[in-house]
């Protein structure tokens, strides 16, 4: 009996040191909304690996990913914070932290995980370990648009207060520092690669408000305040994405709200250098990582439509139609494909960002969000 | 614009192959081709439930939640909704509610449709 034990041992030691080693930096997961599941993807092979599942509630989810690009956190509007390990393609832990969520972040160290939630209204905050609460911050509101910044804090916004905090995490208990009048009903928000400059887009009023983080204390520092939806009032029926803000040379491109355009700003003033018309109102405008082109997608009922603008001509260069329903475009890190996720196809559709030739269709049930490993060692996403 | 309404038509539905020879034929044939014309007309006015539903827990459920369970926007379970009647329903969804981030849905859907959904929430199973 010894030696079957010692057999045993001996070999399960050896499978482990033999078994091929999973290198995961060109891993990606692809929320399957209706299913509750994701689809672990491989953006060299482009290919489906395998499909975890049993995360609830999926419809508007995101994830971040540990810093070893292993485990990803999944943020679901269930209030399910779920941790799937990408190399052994399971769940190893998974809470339900808060009845309605809306997104999550991964502190610069990855030692924190961070969920902004609608129902409570506030942020908590796990440890990226073991998923026990370390902090919980009401913030009587719905709470929307946090990231990470560099110095272990979060900040987010608060749509019904119009007000930003900034959490520093830096000593343990979180030092809070508020910010008011950030402007009426915040619906997203923003954080420059560099960690210094985060932007909310409001809704209730026109413009956008922009806090530099280098400063010592940060005020609300309007941008385009004459610019919005206060012209015409439009209606609105998806809320744009920032996420995707992106600078394109010394710009930034942001989708407008309820208006059929993108807008250009400058990033060192912050001020309007050019609006192009696009096709309908746009959720995501994506810059390539280059930033030479942005990708456009749009709200209901046109939603079945991609443009591509050249960032230096400020012009459409492309237009095509993925299929019914494109929710989401990522990127591949250094831009030369492009993953789209086409909702009512149920399928991530695959391009080559150069000759827009269709590489690949991929199977997938109800897909959103896709998001590559990369993201990993990028502040903010 | 995309309408909900017009995709089904009762006209493509395949002849009943009874239309069988004999007395009767003639008649029978032209109240078939009655009965045919009148589905039709009444189908290009039908809904269809498969898109409207899409359309409810797709596009709104963006901010109310696939489920309805609320999100940016309220929870529209039915069990929330109990208190209101279709009208005032029908009239949310057509023309939205000023000062709120609730768009008018006026210019893409039809005031038919809008009660369809109105109809459908209330009936929603509790879940």
């Amino acid at each position: 009996m010894k030696q079957l034990i010692l057999t045993l041992a001996t070999t399960l030691l050896m499978t482990t040191a033999q078994a091929e080693p999973t290198a995961t930096g060109d891993l990606g997961l692809v929320i399957e909304r209706a299913k509750g599941s994701v689809l672990l993807v491989d953006q060299s092979d482009r290919a489906a690996l395998a499909r975890i599942e049993g995360l609830g509630d999926l419809s508007h989810a995101s994830l971040v990913y540990s810093p070893d690009e292993r485990f990803a956190y999944v943020f679901g509007r269930d209030g399910g914070l779920t941790k799937v390990d990408i190399v052994t393609r399971q769940i190893v832990n998974r809470v339900v932290q808060a009845g309605n969520a809306i997104g999550g972040a991964i502190s610069d160290d990855g030692k924190l995980v961070a969920v902004s939630n609608y129902e409570p209204g506030g942020v908590r905050v796990f440890d990226a370990e073991t998923l026990e609460m370390v902090a919980d911050i009401p913030t009587d509101s719905k709470t929307i648009g946090l990231v990470d910044a560099p110095g272990r804090r979060f900040v987010f916004t608060m749509w019904d207060t119009g007000e930003t905090w900034i959490a520093d995490f830096a000593k343990g208990d979180p030092a809070i520092t508020k910010i008011t009048d950030m402007g009426k009903n915040p619906y997203d928000a923003l954080i420059t690669a560099n960690g210094r400059t985060y932007i909310t887009g409001l809704f209730g009023e026109d413009g956008l408000t922009a806090l530099d983080l280098w400063a010592e204390t940060p005020e609300p520092i309007r941008v385009l305040p004459n610019y919005g939806r206060g012209q015409e009032e439009m209606p609105v029926y998806k809320m744009p994405h920032l996420e995707g803000w992106a600078l394109t040379g010394r710009e930034f491109v942001l989708p407008a709200v309820g208006h059929h355009e993108v807008l250009w700003i400058d990033s060192d003033t912050l001020t309007e250098t050019g609006r192009t018309q696009t096709h309908g109102q746009p959720v995501f405008a994506m810059a390539r990582p280059d930033g030479r082109q942005v990708w456009v997608n749009f709200a209901h009922p046109l939603n079945d439509t991609i443009q591509v603008i050249d960032s230096v001509s400020k012009e459409i260069i492309h237009e095509f139609k993925p299929g019914p329903a494109v929710l989401h475009i990522e990127f591949t890190p250094r831009g030369h494909e492009v993953w789209i996720s086409v909702r009512d196809a149920n399928k991530v559709m695959v391009y080559d960002t150069q000759t827009f030739e269709k590489l690949r269709e991929i199977e997938a049930d109800s897909p959103s969000g896709i998001f590559f490993t990369a993201r990993a060692h990028r502040t903010g996403l | 614009m995309a309408k909900f309404g017009s995709r089904q038509s009762g006209g493509s539905r395949s002849l009943p192959d009874g239309a069988a020879k004999g007395p009767g034929w003639t008649a029978r044939a032209v109240l078939t081709t009655a009965v045919l014309v009148a589905t039709s007309a009444f189908a290009a006015d039908t809904l269809d439930p498969n898109a409207l539903k899409r359309l409810v827990h797709q596009d709104c459920g963006s901010c109310h939640g696939l489920s309805l369970k609320g999100g940016l926007g309220p929870d529209l379970r039915s069990e929330t909704l109990e208190h209101y009647d279709a009208d005032v329903l029908t009239g949310v969804i057509l023309d939205g509610i000023p000062d709120t981030a609730m768009p008018p849905w006026r210019p893409l859907i039809s005031e038919e449709e809008a009660e369809w959904i109105a109809r459908y929430l209330l009936a929603q199973e509790a879940q």
